[in-house]
């Protein structure tokens, strides 16, 4: 398993850390310091809220290695508050209670470990039904 | 300016081929495209393949290939864009002897995907999708197609079972093709009862994972062979065009238009100085029906939300305006993912020579392909016109 890989991410993956461009104030995630939407340099922090609602969604039972042992899950297209999509596998609801335009919240889950018992956990976001504000 | 030509094509059948190696798949149609070309000597070899690295541990295919089908000495590399791969290695091909650099080139597309099964498959497959941002949350390329099916069918009304249409067309022309995995038409029913794999996608709107090969020889039209028999069609590359959009899908402004087709098939439409509807048949890239139902409707065939219905109304079938998938698409060919891109290739020469038998699509004389990287995070799209 790539360690420094997996480190330099853990910004984004535990905090949902993006960016914000100081030209067109567009919201970005992940960072990649050029604004998506006016291509000006974007190099602002910018901590995302964890809220947004389901884009689309759909359940997987046939996994990729590593990610067999949680299978069947489902998985989504997030719609952040803010504007940008990510992608996100949900969690403490059923199946079969999803739904599009549902709202969700994010929240730090195991993602997957690399299959050694004394080896490396990967943690990252999941997003579950948001409780009522 | 001058014709490049499809000089030479071959091809191996589309299966399981679990006795015949990597090397010894894309040798069978190395041979048989060299020979139908007639003798003439390449001095450049382009390969088309995406999970050789990961499924057979052998990746530097160039060299491996060149070697064993005895060309040692010749230039050599591969080209890799997921399951674009193929197109793109086509598009190197015919920049290379376009630019005057190269006389004559082969093209081949190799994969072996069915040495494996399972969690390590769908692993492989994953390296296609955005490793830090998409893979690592377990997603697959069935369950990318599945999040846009899904918001397609929320956002059209389409009624269950309405994406059938593309298995039906793909499984009755699959029949006629030899070399397909699967030569049988399929019943509605057959459809309508299948498995689901990752809902709304049932068994039957993903493409099956398979091994095959296929090769090309791409010269100027001034170098054929002097005994070229003047009765035997020429086929030539009238456009070839890449483009790419973001690779991950929830970076897509519209997710469910593929803008990257949209804009290969512009720029190959201006090269090829044609129409729309100038094009005889489609090869689209339908590794899932939701993949071809976007195609149609990006690259400008159907309006937005009326893709599925094309299919649905029998107008891609043989004898309609469109007729795609002709000679079974990858839902009936296989998919032999790199290889995908030349084996499409091969069968619109075959079509354009008038050689497709039971998949013959009449008077064909103008036929577009496209290659899909992902959710068309890449397309390759080229034009092969009948001189």
């Amino acid at each position: 398993m790539e360690i420094p890989r997996h480190w330099r991410l853990k910004q984004q993956r535990y905090a949902l850390m993006g960016e914000v461009c100081p030209h067109c104030d567009a919201k970005i995630f992940p960072p990649r310091d050029v604004c998506p939407e006016c291509k000006s340099e974007a190099k602002t922090p910018y901590a995302f809220s964890g809220r947004g609602e389901v884009y689309s969604y759909t359940t997987i039972y046939e996994a990729p290695s590593g990610y067999d042992a949680n299978a069947p899950y489902t998985v989504a297209l997030v719609k952040l508050n803010e504007g940008p999509m990510i992608t996100a596998q949900l969690t403490d609801v059923d199946a079969a209670e999803v739904q599009i335009g549902m709202p969700v919240e994010m929240v730090t889950r195991k993602m997957r470990d690399d299959g050694d018992e004394r080896g490396m956990i990967v943690y990252g976001y999941k997003f579950r039904p948001a409780v009522a504000a | 300016m001058t014709d490049i030509i499809i000089a030479g094509i071959g091809q191996t059948d589309v299966g399981e081929h679990w006795d015949i190696g990597l090397r010894e798949l894309a040798f069978t149609a190395i041979e048989a495209a060299l020979q139908d070309a007639g003798g003439l000597k390449p001095q450049a070899m382009y390969v088309g393949n995406m999970l050789a690295p990961n499924l057979s541990h052998q990746s530097h295919l160039g060299a491996l290939l060149a070697d064993f089908a005895g060309l040692t000495g010749i230039e050599a590399a591969t080209l890799e864009a997921a399951g674009a791969s193929g197109g793109a290695a086509l598009r190197q091909g015919y920049l290379a002897v376009k630019s005057g650099l190269v006389d004559v080139a082969l093209v081949v597309g190799v994969e072996k995907m069915t040495d494996q099964v399972g969690a390590g498959v769908e692993e492989a497959l994953a390296t296609a999708a955005d490793s830090d941002f998409e893979s690592v949350q377990g997603l697959t390329p069935s369950a990318q197609a599945a999040l846009l099916m899904q918001r397609y069918m929320f956002e059209y009304n389409v009624p269950a079972n309405g994406f059938a249409g593309f298995a039906l067309t793909a499984h009755a022309n699959g029949a006629g093709n030899p070399h397909a995995m699967f030569r049988k038409a399929i019943k509605p029913e057959t459809y309508q009862k299948a498995e689901p794999i990752t809902p709304p996608l049932n068994m039957f709107d993903a493409a099956p994972n398979a091994d095959g090969a296929a090769a090309l020889v791409l010269t100027r039209r001034d170098l054929l062979p002097a005994d070229w028999p003047a009765s035997r069609p020429l086929v030539k590359v009238a456009a070839s065009a890449n483009a790419s959009d973001t690779l991950a899908l929830h970076d897509r402004k519209d997710p469910l238009f593929f803008e990257a087709v949209y804009l290969a098939t512009r720029r190959a439409i201006k090269q090829a100085g044609i129409t729309l509807d100038q094009i005889d048949f489609l090869e689209y890239h339908d590794a899932f029906s939701i993949y071809a139902a976007l195609s149609l409707e990006s690259g400008g065939f159907a309006i937005r939300g009326a893709g599925w219905k094309m299919a649905a109304e029998g107008r891609i079938s043989l004898t309609s305006n469109l007729p795609c998938v002709t000679m079974g698409g990858l839902k009936a060919r296989g998919f032999a993912g790199g290889a995908t891109g030349v084996y499409q290739a091969v069968e619109a020469t075959t079509q354009l020579r008038g050689l497709a038998g039971a998949c013959q699509v009449k008077d064909a004389r103008v036929g577009m392909i496209q290659s899909l990287g992902g959710p068309a995070s890449t397309a390759v799209v080229h034009i092969l016109t009948r001189l």
